[in-house]
């Protein structure tokens, strides 16, 4: 991927790491779900 | 000779004695050469690389390693799970032992020892996060020194103060949380004034974030791998309460292990994706890179967590022994390995052999010296005198 601007990389970078904060906020709950239910 | 003193004799040279004793004879002569020949007769360091093994495993890896001590409290005492109670002494005893080493081994790379009040009381260089490493290490060492001084108390008979001191358990708890915090983040935060000399993979605006938590899931893992080692040395100094409480301590800290550590390669990920860092993954470093995240955070937490699911605590301590490796891994590869990544072959640094026997020397110290507290005070059973005070 190539930048031009800065404009251009933080759009890119920062599009990026909300699709990964989005993934973890989905993940974790599940995850600790997942640790969890067969818990007493 | 008599029988007495034969079997005295037999009793003392132990395995563990004799060999224990080799390593501190050897390290007490390499003390020797450091503190006349200087310290450029026992290392390689040089002026590209002032920092080496005794920063990057002594100092890096025994403070995150010792956070087992502010984790296990604040679980206990903050949180109010009373079913780690009887971890949380072993956890202190380590945390103390540990930072109490760190200090020791920091004059081996500063030199002049009786300058160490210098930059608390004398010449603070409060712009620098040194500083307030150093002023949250003194703190946290009182912090935990007095927060191990009951299991002396109660050695000696000290009724009175030991009371006094019990008294002070929650507050010493809370600011040994605070301390913990400032200065494990800050341990990280020093690397952030290098990023041309740290790889890129490694290098982060959220270094002191990434330290932090690392810190978390570094001291559950200890406490674990620790509490698995006395069980199969120490096994009967420890009373029934322990016995019984201790796999509730590995399946609790392993779970909770499990999940910081997911946090973790989130919060990893996310520091790729903010420096756009993706491409370095295809190279040398980056094969290493992943050998560090995936092999010794993924699988460990993976680990945990099927243990955890399934109560399967031989899972957890395995676990626990890995992430222990892969905390050593991760400070050495910010401290040692990656930094510097730039340099010709020629002028890497690679300890030498009179720094790992040291290094060596001071971990059989801080053993002997635990191995010394635990035979003797009540850290791994409840004294019978003070029982109804839990």
């Amino acid at each position: 991927m190539e930048f031009f601007t800065l404009h251009d990389f933080m759009t890119y970078s920062k599009g990026i790491t909300y699709l990964i904060m989005g993934a973890i906020l989905v993940f974790m709950p599940l995850y600790w779900l997942y640790l969890t239910d067969r818990d007493d | 000779m008599t029988k007495e003193n034969i079997t005295a004799e037999k009793q003392f040279l132990t395995p563990f004695n004799v060999v224990a004793g080799i390593i501190l004879l050897v390290g007490a002569a390499i003390t020797l050469l450091r503190f006349t020949k200087g310290i450029g007769a026992v290392t390689n360091l040089d002026n590209n690389n002032p920092w080496g093994l005794w920063i990057g495993f002594d100092l890096m890896c025994g403070v995150a390693l010792a956070a087992g001590g502010y984790v296990t409290s604040s679980a206990c005492y903050v949180f109010g799970l009373k079913k780690y109670h009887s971890a949380v002494r072993p956890a202190i005893l380590t945390a103390f032992l540990g930072y109490a080493l760190v200090v020791f081994a920091l004059h081996y790379d500063v030199g002049r020892p009786w300058r160490l009040p210098y930059p608390i009381f004398y010449s603070q260089g409060t712009s620098s996060l040194l500083f307030e490493v150093g002023l949250c290490v003194f703190l946290y060492l009182t912090v935990l020194f007095v927060e191990s001084t009951p299991a002396a108390f109660e050695w000696l008979g000290f009724k009175k103060i030991r009371a006094w001191v019990i008294r002070l358990t929650l507050v010493l708890t809370i600011f040994g949380v605070v301390l913990s915090t400032l200065h494990q983040s800050s341990l990280g935060a020093l690397f952030q004034i290098v990023p041309s000399k740290l790889h890129p993979l490694w290098y982060s605006g959220y270094l002191h974030v990434y330290f932090f938590i690392s810190s978390m899931f570094a001291g559950m893992s200890m406490v674990i791998f620790e509490g698995t080692l006395a069980h199969k040395w120490l096994h009967h100094k420890m009373d029934e309460t322990h016995l019984a409480e201790a796999e509730g301590v590995v399946l609790g800290f392993g779970k909770a292990a499990s999940f910081v550590m997911m946090g973790y390669i989130g919060i990893k990920l996310i520091g790729l994706a903010v420096d756009n860092n993706w491409h370095y993954l295809t190279t040398g470093w980056g094969f290493w890179f992943l050998v560090e995240l995936v092999g010794f955070v993924l699988f460990p937490a993976i680990l945990y967590g099927m243990g955890a699911r399934e109560k399967n605590t031989t899972f957890i301590r395995i676990a626990a022994f890995w992430t222990v490796l892969g905390i050593i891994l991760n400070r050495l590869n910010i401290s040692v390995i990656a930094f510097n990544y730039h340099l010709p072959s020629a002028d890497r640094y690679v300890p030498s052999f009179m720094e790992v026997g040291t290094t060596i020397f001071i971990v059989t110290l801080g053993v002997v010296v635990y191995k010394f507290i635990v035979t003797r005070m009540p850290i791994l059973y409840e004294h019978p005198d003070y029982k109804e005070h839990h």
